[in-house]
């Protein structure tokens, strides 16, 4: 199943991208997850702000980060609401990247795939949106479209 | 300044329907206000506060036109279901440097039978958050997995916030779900958003209520009984740019102001009335408040802790948002109302604890695990 095909279980949400958030939106265009950080003290706040709250004067740069996360805490959501409700069941989750922040998204999973909090994942972009490339995340067994051997259980 | 003792709640009503198809979310307003006026044994012409939040149709400006108050203090403080009880604390300040005297605090909504509250599209969160699919169920739902993940809760023990809901809500005739469940039928209902079930879910009401707020002066010469306001204390929780932690709530900051300026502790605490969204908003609001440890909150609520009158911190008398009902998706009044009754000693005799002098209220607004507002209030039925 390629990444594109399992997107499409999502539906199409318009967003608008602000203006000083120009760099994060343009990168998320490229497929590319930047993440904006303090050059004073390192900080990589979620959502992204072109601003350090404790450093208000410092310059803020975007750094590119690998996309690898692993699950916080994530929901089968049967019941979707709004746009979602033709949706369900899809996977909300809270994720945590690499030596970063937590992020809101949804989890792309395999087939039948159960899911476990500290499970990894990496990062993918849904282009279809005409605003802004949104991002989520996949399993590696999504990725890979092998259903996962052995699956664990979910917590 | 301390608002320990600078205003009692000596009006309070809880409109009576559940299902309002014929009348408008400002017609609940105008009736929950009239109800609650009556109650106190006052009119519209001795309002000089109004307090409404962000369901009130128009603002607070069409809703005091349409009410025909005059008012020399306004506050519109919009923090979801925990708004009401802020709002209350809020008139309380307001009497202690004499801004007002009366104040009215309103609320309604037609969550069941007209159009549910929209997400504005224009916050900053919008574009990192509206693509997923947080819906409030699925919201609680992550704080839920979490907390069962670092502390061991299961789906049984949040099952029984709902059972205790429930078996008060039996005594209400006016609930929405006015029957007794078991543990089993609640972990046995459909699925929302796992680990939640439909049962773990509170109810979807129309509906309302009021709150008149007064100074000691003007409780003095009233012929009523009310509630005294002891301390109270709000927060903001929210994802800490990135630091998000889904095992608590913004009751670790509310609770503890309110407990230091009412100079009590949570063991003088005789009955709560918790915003009860969902069963695990509740189990993780009694470890914030420290009604028990945190991560103990599972083991807490099990073998009849939160039953009225008997158990060892009877919640929710009425039946709560769990069973009874949840006008406007807001639970933050409706849960205030229910405590002034347990100090008034007019619960339901089948729930009213015995000598009820501290209770305390509890709203969060928003969203477990994104942001919410949370406050805290504690009441005495002092009338010195």
């Amino acid at each position: 199943m390629g990444v594109e095909q399992a997107m499409e279980r999502f539906p199409i949400v318009e967003v608008t991208a602000e203006p000083e958030l120009e760099p994060y939106w343009s990168a998320a265009r490229e497929g590319r997850l930047v993440l904006a950080r303090c050059s004073v003290c390192g900080a990589t706040p979620w959502m992204p702000r072109p601003f350090c709250s404790t450093h208000p004067r410092a310059v803020v740069e975007w750094i590119e980060t690998g996309g690898r996360a692993t699950i916080y805490s994530w929901t089968t959501v049967m019941k979707g609401e709004g746009v979602f409700k033709d949706s369900s069941p899809y996977v909300l989750a809270v994720v945590e990247l690499e030596d970063g922040p937590r992020i809101l998204t949804n989890v792309v999973t395999g087939d039948d795939e159960h899911l476990c909090i500290g499970q990894p994942v990496s990062a993918v972009f849904d282009h279809r949106a005409a605003g802004g490339s949104i991002l989520r995340f996949i399993t590696d067994d999504a990725r890979t479209g092998t259903p996962l051997a052995g699956a664990q259980h979910g917590n | 300044m301390s608002i320990k003792g600078a205003a009692y709640i000596v009006g309070a009503f809880e409109h009576p329907g559940r299902v309002l198809p014929d009348i408008s979310a400002s017609q609940i307003h105008a009736e929950c206000a009239f109800g609650a006026l009556a109650d106190a044994g006052l009119s519209v012409s001795d309002v000089d506060g109004y307090l409404v939040s962000g369901e009130a149709p128009g603002g607070v400006t069409a809703m005091a036109d349409y009410l025909g108050l005059s008012v020399r203090y306004i506050d519109t403080t919009d923090i979801g279901g925990s708004s009401y009880v802020s709002e209350v604390a809020h008139a309380a300040q307001a009497i202690a440097a004499g801004k007002c005297s009366v104040a009215l605090v309103t609320m309604g909504g037609r969550p069941r039978s007209g159009a549910r509250r929209a997400v504005p599209a224009t916050a900053p969160t919008t574009p990192f958050e509206a693509p997923y699919g947080h819906s409030n169920p699925a919201s609680y739902a992550l704080a839920a997995r979490r907390h069962m993940y670092e502390f061991g809760t299961t789906s049984e023990q949040l099952a029984a916030v709902k059972v205790a809901a429930s078996k008060h809500a039996v005594h209400n005739e006016f609930a929405f779900l006015q029957r007794e469940v078991t543990i089993e039928e609640v972990v046995e209902s459909p699925l929302i958003a796992d680990p939640l079930h439909r049962l773990d879910c509170c109810v979807v009401t129309d509906g309302g209520g009021a709150l008149v707020v007064v100074s000691p002066e003007v409780y003095r010469r009233l012929d009523r009984s009310g509630a005294k306001i002891m301390g109270a204390g709000e927060a903001i929780k929210h994802t800490a740019g990135g630091a998000l932690d889904l095992t608590y709530t913004g009751a670790v900051w509310s609770g503890p102001a309110a407990f230091a300026e009412a100079g009590v502790t949570p063991a003088d605490i005789d009955v709560v009335s918790i915003y009860d969204s969902f069963t695990i908003t509740v189990i993780q609001t009694l470890e914030d408040l420290g009604f028990c440890a945190k991560g103990e909150g599972g083991r807490f609520v099990m073998d009849g802790a939160l039953h009225a009158p008997f158990g060892a911190l009877p919640f929710n008398t009425d039946g709560g948002s769990l069973c009874n009902n949840h006008p406007a998706n807001r639970g933050g009044m409706t849960r205030t109302i229910e405590a002034v009754r347990q100090l008034r000693g007019e619960a339901h005799p089948a729930v009213q604890v015995a000598d009820c002098e501290l209770a305390l209220v509890h709203g969060t607004g928003g969203w477990l695990a994104t942001r919410m507002g949370s406050a805290t209030m504690i009441l005495s039925n002092e009338d010195g």
